[in-house]
């Protein structure tokens, strides 16, 4: 790799620490260094660390299922987001129920956990949708195509609550944040700088959670960045943090620790999430022409569900008809998805004039009355 | 009635205050609009009333100014953003372009995005590159947004009043040569309203002046070149009615075409760039729908399809009262 810096590359980069609480042998990590964030998960029992993992599980099997009805032809594309569940599921756990995500376009174990209809979710590669669900629901944004445009977004919407004077009040129902998840290649975009420099001189209540996958489409993170990412925030005075990104508990714990600064009005916090995109880009794209299958072979060792059905096990907190349930609601989740996806309809045509604008527009008007003229004349001459 | 004489840049801050004394989620954002109150002075004095939260100088960042409106818009508030110059919106232009102009659309009316974004163009004010262009065109053809451009104090103060309150987002074109042009301005006038009722106060062309011979139609700073114009063509015995159409998209087809069809003759004024310009559009439409009116082929003035040029010989890349009489001549002698 020209240019690369040493160690900045996939697995290779080992050699930068960061935040792990369990170790991919599924055993608790008992460095000191990683004292603080331990703290933050102690509260996690068995009943917390089955629904993450159930989370991750459905999240996968949405994944499977979505990748499937692609090859059947009943999507028009898919990104894969198999590796990412537990940054994507721990982060989100550590949400509340009133703040607000704005994800790229990845996040399926973020709208996993925040409930977004997994139906819903297929509308937008199904064809039927640019959208799919109403952000006021579970106050996630829509996902957003056009990288990095979101952390801007994100950080107006944390201005906003800044001004709704959510944030430093000590109530936890009250206290609010904003979290935008976005890539490493997203990194690169001058929207991501510009978002980082709004939310640092205002101070605002927004965390960035960069999933470094280690691919953008076929560019390994070296062509994004010099430096590891997480100390992307430094320059502008926003504490960076890289976490083991397919460590459920660890990404749980850093995002603990980010959201409270946000809630107390300490502002916005970089974390890197160190994962693997196991996955294609999307269903359109092909890995094996630009890496190695050794190196697939080595993150799938780190798989994150494996990681905590390990950890499960070897706490004692693994329980076989537990397990053959969550399975089951797994296999009902994709008996729906391959029902409910097939029977999504298609729009009637003249829906494409609807809601471009707020307010009746004159344009917009006269071309959907032509068009509608022009359907019925047509329909009428093949009758 | 409070009718007064101020200047185009006095009654754009009139409208902005009164905007934001009537709705205290509106904001004001953008690049030295708080302290300094603007390099046109056209926010002179909001900070200093409405406070820092309010009126808010922003990073230096036009992306970060619209990405961060949107994020506003979304939890409720109406920003109505600054861009300094007309050269400089294109950093924002994508913002502008794929996020502002498509949220309500892709959210299927889910997510409304009331923003503002103000551009001072034009040009004739001797300025060095970027600060004399206008873009209206590149935004028009976005499905979306509403562009507009007020020609006059009067709808000055209506129009940005009209513009916050509106539900979509809105481009809003300031004719910053005409900044110091005076008229008058009746402060009460109501706050426009969109609500579909009556007519449309940012899509709804005026009438400038009635003639007979010849339509004029022009928007922002060339509705004073047509009306100019029209002076010198009564001279000669033209008579010239000119229409201020105030809203670049959507455009008010049925004024025009209606002044067509009374006097047989188009002629499209505007400093943009002619070729794929906003004329174009106006010449195709006059042409469709009143092909039988028309005594000639619609004539265009403009700019040129060069980038804008330098200030010593901008005033022969602008379109001024000689080179609207030509294109009137042209049209005439058919």
């Amino acid at each position: 790799m020209l240019n690369a810096p040493e160690g900045s590359d996939g697995a290779s980069a080992e050699g930068v620490p960061f935040v792990q609480l369990v170790g991919p042998d599924g055993r608790r990590t008992e460095g000191a260094q990683d004292a603080a964030y331990r703290d933050r998960t102690a509260h996690l029992g068995t009943e917390e660390l089955r629904t993450m993992y159930r989370d991750m599980v459905l999240t996968r099997r949405f994944d499977d299922e979505s990748t499937a009805l692609q090859r059947q032809g009943e999507l028009g594309l898919y990104p894969q987001g198999r590796g990412q569940e537990a940054a994507q599921v721990g982060s989100a756990r550590a949400l509340r129920p009133q703040d607000f995500v704005f994800p790229s376009y990845r996040e399926h174990g973020v709208l996993q956990v925040r409930g977004v209809d997994p139906v819903d979710r297929l509308r937008i590669y199904r064809g039927t949708e640019h959208g799919g669900w109403d952000p006021a629901d579970h106050r996630v944004h829509l996902n957003t195509l056009v990288l990095g445009s979101q952390t801007l977004h994100a950080t107006g919407y944390a201005l906003g609550l800044q001004r709704d004077g959510l944030v430093g009040t000590g109530d936890p129902e009250r206290d609010t944040a904003v979290v935008t998840y976005f890539g490493d290649g997203a990194s690169s975009q001058g929207d991501v700088s510009e978002a980082l420099v709004f939310a640092a001189v205002n101070n605002a209540p927004v965390v960035f959670f960069c999933q470094n996958n280690q691919w953008a489409i076929s560019e390994p993170t070296s062509r994004q960045t010099r430096v590891p990412l997480y100390k992307r925030g430094e320059g502008f005075g926003i504490p960076g943090v890289r976490v083991d990104g397919n460590d459920v508990l660890a990404s749980y714990a850093v995002m603990t620790e980010a959201l409270e600064r946000a809630y107390a009005g300490g502002g916005p916090t970089f974390v890197e999430a160190y994962t693997y995109r196991m996955g294609a880009h999307t269903t359109s794209d092909d890995p094996t022409r630009y890496r190695e299958r050794a190196e697939e072979e080595e993150w799938a060792l780190r798989d994150p569900i494996d990681r905590l059905a390990a950890l499960l096990r070897a706490e004692d907190r693994w329980d076989d008809d537990w397990a053959a349930g969550v399975a089951a609601d797994a296999e009902t989740l994709a008996e729906r998805l391959r029902a409910d996806v097939r029977s999504i309809e298609d729009p009637p045509s003249v829906s494409m004039f609807d809601h471009v604008y707020a307010t009746p527009q004159a344009q917009v008007e006269t071309e959907r009355a032509w068009f509608t003229t022009y359907q019925d004349e047509t329909a009428e001459a093949a009758r | 009635m409070s009718t007064q004489t101020m200047p185009f840049a006095k009654a754009l801050t009139a409208g902005l205050r009164a905007a934001l004394d009537a709705d205290d989620k509106a904001l004001v954002m953008g690049e030295d609009v708080g302290r300094l109150g603007g390099v046109f002075r056209i926010t002179d004095g909001l900070q200093k009333d409405f406070g820092e939260h309010r009126v808010v100088d922003t990073p230096l960042a036009e992306s970060g100014i619209v990405g961060t409106a949107i994020g506003l818009a979304m939890r409720g508030y109406r920003p109505i953003c600054e861009i300094q110059f007309d050269g400089f919106v294109f950093p924002a232009y994508d913002q502008i372009t794929t996020q502002l102009a498509k949220l309500h659309y892709r959210s299927r009316g889910r997510i409304q995005v009331p923003v503002v974004v103000r551009i001072p163009y034009g040009g004739g004010i001797g300025a060095i590159e970027h600060h004399s262009e206008s873009p209206e065109a590149l935004f028009a053809h976005t499905p979306g947004l509403r562009v507009v451009s007020p020609a006059t104090p009067q709808d000055a103060y209506d129009m940005i009043r009209a513009a916050v309150v509106s539900p979509d987002p809105v481009i809003f074109f300031e004719p910053k040569g005409r900044y110091w042009s005076k008229g008058e301005v009746d402060l009460d006038s109501p706050v426009p309203s969109l609500d579909g009722g009556g007519p449309d106060p940012l899509g709804t062309a005026r009438i400038a002046r009635t003639g007979t011979d010849v339509t004029l139609v022009a928007y922002g700073p060339t509705v004073a070149t047509a009306l100019s114009a029209a002076d010198a063509l009564a001279a000669e015995g033209t008579s010239a009615e000119v229409v201020d159409l105030r809203s670049i998209s959507p455009l008010d087809v049925p004024t025009v075409v209606d002044s067509v069809r009374r006097t047989g003759r188009c002629v499209v004024v505007h400093e943009a760039p002619t070729y794929f310009g906003p004329g174009a559009e106006l010449a195709a439409r006059v042409t469709e729908e009143c092909f039988y009116s028309l005594e000639a082929p619609v004539q265009r003035v403009g700019g040129f399809h060069t980038p804008y040029p330098v200030a010593k010989v901008e005033h022969d890349y602008l379109p001024d009262v000689d080179r609207v009489c030509d294109a009137v001549d042209r049209a005439l002698s058919h």
